[in-house]
């Protein structure tokens, strides 16, 4: 009886170890920088003015045998924005638009993975970003994954989405032409 | 009794002014639509302007300490002397503070401000992390107070001239 109890235990356990371990936690490899949150939208309609948030932070827990039931977590802190033009990042800190003094961090949190092929997957989550959350989707693609060369393992993904500005509050208006943004997201994990 | 010297009256009135303009131009170019053709120009102005006034300003400054300034008038009550001369001081003070914060936004991201085309005046250095929110959040409150002294000041003035009727405005004239 108390062998049958222990093997039954035993088998429990392993499998549920199983599970736990075929999902890996990444943590974004922020120490190194070798990811990004770049934004992109059109400056009148003639050009593209191109930003970056420099200081965000998240994990990815990857389930290789079933990356759908994977997920996402990032936090960008947003008085980090850098347009490279030190009068236009104060107004886009502003209340006019990323108003960080009220809202110092937007955040993504995935809630349905649906797996396209190929390494690529659609990851639909919660965007909060100047006070609003709001569903957003990200098309991702994984770049690669392997061994790193300093005794780590890494993996690495690229992520686009498109937003419009007025679903997120920001009524500055920059013309017609400048009503969305676009989020190119370059991540690179190192697996816990 | 010694005056104040032409140079001094042109110096009070002309930065006096400008400043004045600096602070409504400051104030107006901030509510700009995106598309107003002003947009642009305005804070440029607002720059090349500023940055002339720093070099007056110091001129103003030279002269300040070069020549002695005129006693104050014999019917000034002493709460009066002492409250000019802190107002005079705080408005100085300010108005240095204001003229450095403005130019830190600026030169934030490492750029020079150009001055009606005939000449940069260039970033020298970084001061500190989030400069230009630090330095702009300094530029807009001390502005605000200064034109609070600047109300101080010509209600001052003005009360010397039209109730106590003496000559105190008329020797800044």
């Amino acid at each position: 009886m108390n062998n049958t109890i222990k093997i039954i235990g035993a088998v429990l356990a392993l499998t549920l170890s199983s599970t736990v371990f075929s999902a890996e936690t990444y943590q974004i490899d922020k120490k190194g920088m070798h990811a990004s949150i770049q934004f992109k939208i059109k400056h009148l309609g003639y050009s593209w003015l191109t930003g970056r948030f420099n200081d965000f932070d998240g994990t990815i827990v990857y389930d290789e045998k079933s990356p759908t039931a994977s997920s996402v977590d990032v936090t960008i802190k947003t008085a980090s924005v850098d347009s490279n033009h030190a009068e236009r990042d104060k107004h886009l800190r502003d209340e006019d638009f990323l108003n960080v003094s009220k809202y110092p961090t937007a955040s993504f949190k995935s809630t349905n993975i649906v797996g396209k092929g190929e390494g690529k997957a659609d990851i639909t989550g919660n965007l909060t970003l100047n006070g609003v959350t709001k569903a957003v989707t990200i098309a991702t693609i994984e770049i690669g994954a392997g061994s790193d060369p300093w005794g780590g393992f890494r993996r690495g993904f690229e992520g686009t989405t498109e937003i419009a500005l007025k679903d997120f509050n920001i009524n500055f208006n920059l013309g017609p032409a400048s009503e969305k943004v676009l989020l190119e997201l370059n991540v690179e994990g190192i697996r816990q | 009794m010694s005056q104040f010297k032409p140079s001094q009256k042109i110096l009070h009135w002309t930065t006096g002014i400008t400043i004045l303009g600096l602070f409504g131009l400051g104030y107006w170019m901030r509510t700009l639509d995106y598309y107003s053709s002003w947009y642009q120009t305005a804070p440029d102005i607002h720059k090349a302007v500023g940055v002339i006034l720093i070099s007056v300003m110091t001129l103003r400054f030279i002269l300040k300490i070069i020549y002695p300034t005129p006693e104050p008038l014999a019917t000034h009550k002493p709460w009066e002397i002492k409250s000019a001369h802190i107002v005079h001081m705080a408005m100085y003070s300010l108005i240095l503070i204001i003229m450095a914060s403005g130019y830190l936004i600026s030169t934030a991201d490492n750029r020079g401000i150009d001055v009606f085309g005939l000449f940069e005046a260039p970033s020298l250095f970084i001061a500190f992390e989030e400069q230009e929110d630090i330095a702009g959040f300094i530029h807009e409150w001390c502005a605000y107070l200064l034109m609070g002294l600047v109300a101080i000041h010509a209600g001052g003035a003005l009360k010397h001239h039209f109730i106590d009727k003496d000559k105190t405005l008329k020797r800044m004239l």
